[in-house]
């Protein structure tokens, strides 16, 4: 066991646009072991997604791995061929996205997407990739498999459209799912009946999954590790129950006290003042500052992270271990 | 369906009888066919004795009746000229120009199609500049001087295509065309060429925008991130997304093309329809002229009415819906 399933460090991805420099993602470090469910949290604009487009070679032009290091056991990935790293994607590495009304071809058969799946990544007929498809929506409870295989996406509901998306994320039992914010979409019995079999399944299959989403409320009920991303960067990680029970960085602790509890029925909720950061212009220094209670005048140089263990946040003025006590 | 079509050929029914009334005044208006059709030093008594046979003397409107009941019984008239059912006339002009659209519609698709998608996946490419270009010069270039330059350069300093007629034709399953002959397959290449340049450039057009329009969609980021390949992405997740538009646009450009082959028909000397009703409205030979626009708009509505059928097999989200 030496090399972790996935390894980034120091990852930057940035646009190139005519207004000038987007650094949608400016330094991610990320480690991720087989079983384990990493939470990558963040709001809109954070750059979690184009983290996970960008750990697959999938980010769209002008945007640009510009600098850092992927590893996914072992092999590195940014130096990867375009071949090598299609004949990863969908194979060893699968990707589930947010709406998948978006994501399925919807003139094309959910059969024909899926055969197609398995066909780009095994030698295998026509006939045993439809019967492998099969099996696979079978896997994910939808009913009658045999013949919602010939069914078009916009024949299925959105919560069975999602577990399409996962049946052909796990066609070829892949060792790692990036997953964009999959439940968004769906209602919340939907999603927490998804969410129960996403974690049964990740854990029979040992797989690692990276579950990129908004909501720290689903975060904490599914994953081991959070990461927390705020204008291209991670300020907080660690396990779910070091970063909700004792958040250390202002941010983390405002998404914390957003979230609607039960015992704060009727009183207004609590947000976090101000917006974030413009990708283009970010304030210099840390870029919460300007939003956070705790800011001093040291707050106008980069925190560094200060990292033990897997436990780490970047913030000069962090809260005490015991703020939530 | 049945609803659907109900309403489809009721809507047909009123358009063809419209169209014929605009029609039938608008040939009335230009001119008197008598002063055409009878020599210049002709009789009172010749005169009336040719209008008395033609219904030329009736009012417009019990003309108008007349032709609307014949009409019905599948009667559009003798053609004034030929002294031929209308008809007859028409469709016997018909296959060389359905002939010449349908090739050139084809070529259109196979050379337009794959251009647009190499030009749409690398938008600002050499490549892509250099068939946009193009096909700017197939859209503005007029018509009738892009036929004389094909008839320049291929038949008189190449020497290696005819230029004018129709060739040899021969007989294929019942029906005569000029594919049956290797002389008719060359005489039809300059006159399609020349009718597709424009549907050339403009399904280039219409690929490329749908290409580049369709390549950033989630879908292709969603079967790149299923690892399949660039070539099956573009050929059967984008082609088949894009050519939706494209089949309406040739659906209606099927119609205007048999409408308007005119231009081509007279540089090439093709004997078509197109010539034949340039020649009619010259004569003011009534019948074949409102035969002609009828049958014209018969055709729009049968080919609007298959590009809708084709739409429902193209778009599950449409067949679903019917």
């Amino acid at each position: 066991m030496s090399d972790p399933l996935l390894e980034v460090r120091g990852l930057r991805t940035w646009f190139e646009t005519p207004k000038g420099t987007v650094k949608a993602v400016d330094g991610v470090d990320l480690t991720l072991e087989r079983g384990e469910i990493l939470g990558l949290v963040g709001e809109s604009g954070s750059g979690k997604s184009i983290t996970g487009f960008s750990l697959l070679g999938l980010v769209d032009p002008p945007g640009r791995v510009v600098e850092g290091d992927i590893r996914f056991l072992g092999e590195d990935l940014r130096s990867a061929s375009p071949r090598r790293l299609r004949d990863l994607r969908g194979n060893r590495i699968a990707m589930i996205f947010q709406d998948p009304m978006m994501t399925l071809n919807p003139v094309l058969r959910i059969g024909t997407q899926m055969i197609e799946t398995v066909r780009a990544h095994a030698k295998v007929s026509k006939a045993e990739a439809r019967a492998m498809a099969r099996d696979a929506l079978g896997q994910v409870g939808i009913p009658h498999p045999d013949e919602r295989i010939d069914a078009y996406p916009h024949e299925f509901s959105g919560g069975m459209r999602q577990r399409v998306a996962i049946a052909i994320a796990l066609l070829h039992k892949p060792d790692l799912i990036i997953a964009d914010e999959p439940t968004t979409a769906l209602d919340v019995t939907i999603q927490s009946q998804i969410l129960s079999e996403v974690q049964s399944l990740t854990r029979e299959m040992g797989m690692g999954l990276i579950w990129i989403s908004h909501d720290l409320g689903v975060v904490g009920q599914l994953a081991n590790k959070v990461a927390v991303m705020y204008a291209g960067r991670i300020v907080e990680r660690g396990t779910v129950d070091e970063v909700l029970d004792a958040p250390r960085h202002p941010y983390t602790r405002g998404l914390i006290d957003s979230l609607p509890m039960e015992n704060d029925r009727g009183q207004p909720l609590r947000q976090i003042p101000g917006n974030a950061p413009p990708p283009l212009g970010r304030p210099e220094g840390c870029p919460f500052r300007p939003r956070c209670a705790r800011a001093t005048d040291t707050c106008l140089s980069e925190p560094l992270e200060t990292e033990a263990q897997g436990r780490g946040w970047r913030c000069f003025n962090p809260l005490e271990e015991e703020a939530m006590a | 369906m049945t609803v659907f079509i109900l309403r489809r050929v009721l809507q047909a029914i009123l358009v063809l009888l419209v169209t014929s009334v605009v029609v039938f005044l608008g040939v009335y208006a230009i001119g008197d066919p008598l002063e055409i059709l009878l020599p210049a030093d002709a009789s009172m008594a010749e005169r009336a004795q040719v209008a008395a046979s033609l219904n030329l003397d009736d009012p417009l409107p019990l003309q108008y009746w007349t032709f609307v009941t014949s009409a019905l019984q599948g009667d559009f008239g003798r053609s004034f000229v030929y002294n031929r059912p209308a008809l007859d006339v028409i469709f016997e002009r018909l296959p060389a120009t359905l002939e010449l659209v349908t090739t050139s519609l084809i070529l259109s698709l196979i050379l337009g199609i794959p251009l647009g998608l190499v030009a749409g996946v690398k938008p600002g490419s050499v490549t892509d500049e250099s068939i946009m270009t193009g096909s700017i010069l197939g859209f503005s270039l007029p018509n009738f001087w892009q036929g004389m330059m094909l008839i320049m350069i291929f038949a008189v300093w190449l020497g290696w295509l005819p230029s004018t007629g129709r060739g040899q034709t021969g007989e294929v399953l019942g029906i005569r065309t000029s594919y049956a002959t290797w002389d008719g397959f060359i005489h039809l290449l300059l006159p399609a060429t020349n009718l597709a340049l424009a549907q050339i450039a403009l399904v280039i057009r219409l690929t490329r925008t749908g290409v580049q329009e369709t390549m950033p969609l989630d879908f292709v980021k969603y079967a790149r991130a299923r690892g399949i390949s660039e070539r099956r992405i573009l050929f059967v997740h984008v082609l088949k997304t894009i050519l939706i538009p494209i089949v309406t646009v040739l659906g209606i450009e099927f119609g205007s093309l048999i409408a308007f082959a005119v231009v081509t028909e007279t540089i090439f000397a093709w004997p078509g329809v197109g010539k034949l009703i340039i020649d009619s409205i010259n004569m003011l030979d009534r019948p074949i002229v409102v035969a002609y626009i009828l049958v014209i708009v018969a055709m729009f509505i049968v080919i609007n009415l298959v590009v809708d059928v084709l739409y429902s097999l193209l778009d599950p989200r449409i067949r679903s819906r019917a």
